[in-house]
């Protein structure tokens, strides 16, 4: 604490800076946790603005897929269950849009560069659900992988992120409990429903892998957002810890993994897998998923559709409060 | 009893899950994050009263059909929503002024249903009539700000009146089923319900700067199940997977 006061006069604007920045790895070296109206290097303001805003936008995004199959949920109970789970997506969304702010981008412009194309969310939201199964296999991998990353997220430096995650992961850890129940009942049912569980199994685990990201080499950010304590494990430490999970789920309801090479390794004592697919990978990164286009358009229609909306909240809202401001 | 008593609780059901799987149909595609969250409330409240209610006239029919069964396995002739709820969303002003409309109403039957002599029914009500407060809350705070807020907005919501007005007539038509159970303490009958509804309807109109149309002839028929086409294609969305697979759990 006592190494802070010394900035003013400090020489050159340069070697303030460097100061600041020793400073500032310092405290993330001490485990301290970084708040918003501390001072922090530009470039760390803006890695989280993007790793925030992408998990923002791949909540949202994230609702799509799962709400196509909302008004077509088999039964009243998992109906509900559903709809409140993508509703708990929408709340999650718009919770990392507030923490994001607090970085000093607001949401409108957070959301603009999501309907631009310039903001990226998780790719595996560009693949299409196209049975009951699918919903289930997301709740069990998408979200179970999702639950991986965020466990460790909640340690991140900063502060609102890791609580945003500390509470979201509590609300994760259920929906992908409630996406495992929906499989190992597919999976003790009939041999359709067992076929259909098999079969979005066979569709979802390699997509669910690619989520961690590229290999630890090939990860432009990792050794940075390492440095600066924003992640605290590797891409493909993470993929083997959601690896080493899932193998035994899978058995304990008899869903077979898609991977011939999937073996364990008693020394290192983890579940070894085949070859990712990373053209696979980049091909949807990069926009050309089964989805990619679906995804942003109905964004944009819904964005679009509700503008006159928007614009009566605001007009609405600026009668009521003469003395201040007209909104736009 | 039995019979008419199981007739009003698919009519307290039916209003609810249609009109809750029509909400449904928002998510992921409302005008404001928030609303996505608002509108998905409204359509969970609604399914799960749906759902109790027809549990309830289940047990009460002693057929052995369940909730599912009475949602996925009756066709729509079977369905005794009223038509107001099965139209199509339609624009955001339309979706908030039929749900308005629809939501007082409830709000009314709910706190009325809540003295019933049938104890199942009287607590589903009592919570029904909670959800049923915000829901007018929520919707009554849009209709005066879309009515009352731009110019489009304004025309978009009068259109949503205009058009949905012919349709709530049948809300308070009651017939002989309504008026047993009403006269054995066990159900509503929904006509003593209209002076109220229009009073509270109108205050919000009149603070929306909206005018309430005059409407020559109210369309009915969903009591009964005779619908509008809209419902048959509804149903057949939410019904087809759980006829496809007749037998399996999920």
């Amino acid at each position: 604490m006592s190494d802070q006061a010394p900035h003013a006069g400090a020489g050159t604007a340069s070697t303030d800076e460097q100061a600041r920045v020793a400073e500032f790895e310092a405290r993330i070296a001490r485990g301290e946790s970084i708040e918003p109206k501390d001072w922090m290097p530009e470039r760390y303001r803006r890695q989280l603005t993007r790793m925030m805003s992408q998990h923002a936008h791949s909540e949202i995004v994230g609702m799509l897929p799962e709400g196509n199959w909302i008004t077509r949920a088999p039964s009243l109970r998992r109906k509900l269950a559903l709809l409140a789970k993508v509703q708990d997506e929408a709340g999650h969304g718009l919770y990392i849009y507030c923490g994001t702010e607090t970085l000093g981008t607001d949401r409108q412009e957070l959301v603009q560069q999501l309907l631009d194309g310039t903001a990226k969310y998780s790719s595996i939201f560009n693949y299409p659900t196209l049975t009951w199964a699918d919903i289930g296999c997301i709740g069990w991998f998408v979200d179970g992988a999702a639950i991986v990353n965020q466990t460790m997220l909640a340690h991140a430096s900063y502060g609102p992120y890791a609580r945003a995650m500390v509470r979201i992961c509590k609300e994760e850890n259920f929906h992908k409990r409630q996406g495992y129940e929906i499989m190992a009942t597919l999976a003790g049912g009939t041999p359709a429903q067992r076929a259909m569980a098999q079969d979005a199994v066979n569709r979802w685990w390699w997509p669910s892998l690619m989520m961690f990201g590229p290999h630890d080499k090939d990860s432009s950010n990792s050794d940075e957002l390492m440095r600066w304590g924003v992640k605290r494990k590797s891409n493909d430490e993470l993929r083997q810890r959601f690896v080493n999970l899932t193998v035994a789920q899978a058995k304990a309801v008899d869903l077979t993994l898609p991977d011939p090479d999937l073996r364990y390794n008693e020394e290192t004592e983890n579940w070894e897998f085949g070859a990712i697919d990373w053209d696979e990978f980049w091909r949807v990164v990069k926009g050309d998923g089964p989805c990619n286009r679906e995804r942003l358009a109905a964004r944009r229609t819904a964005h679009e559709d509700g503008a006159w909306v928007r614009r009566a909240a605001a007009a609405y809202a600026a009668k009521r409060a003469p003395m201040s401001e007209a909104a736009d | 009893m039995t019979a008419p008593l199981f007739v009003h609780l698919l009519r307290l059901a039916d209003d609810r899950l249609v009109l809750g799987h029509r909400t449904s149909e928002w998510c992921g595609h409302g005008p404001i994050l928030e609303e996505d969250i608002a509108l998905a409330n409204i359509a969970l409240d609604q399914i799960g009263e749906a759902s109790l209610f027809l549990k309830l006239a289940g047990a009460l029919e002693g057929q052995e059909r369940d909730e599912d069964a009475l949602a996925y396995f009756r066709e729509a002739i079977d369905y005794r929503n009223a038509l107001l709820v099965e139209l199509p969303n339609g624009d955001f002003g339309f979706t908030i002024v039929r749900q308005f409309f629809f939501s007082v109403f409830s709000l009314l039957q709910m706190r009325a249903l809540k003295s019933s002599t049938n104890q199942d029914l009287a607590g589903i009500a009592a919570k029904a009539e909670k959800e049923a407060t915000y829901h007018v809350r929520h919707c009554a705070q849009w209709v005066v700000t879309l009515g009352d807020g731009t110019a489009e907005s304004h025309a978009r919501a009068q259109a949503a009146v205009d058009e949905l007005w012919r349709y709530t007539g049948e809300l308070f038509l009651a017939d002989d089923i309504d008026r047993e159970v009403a006269a054995a303490g066990v159900g509503v009958d929904p006509s003593t319900l209209q002076s109220e509804w229009s009073a509270q309807v109108g205050r919000v109109l009149r603070e929306a700067t909206l005018t309430t149309p005059d409407v020559k002839f109210m369309q009915r028929g969903g009591r009964a199940g005779k619908h509008t086409e809209h419902l048959g294609h509804m149903l057949s969305e939410m019904q087809i997977l759980a006829r496809s697979h007749p037998g399996a759990t999920w």
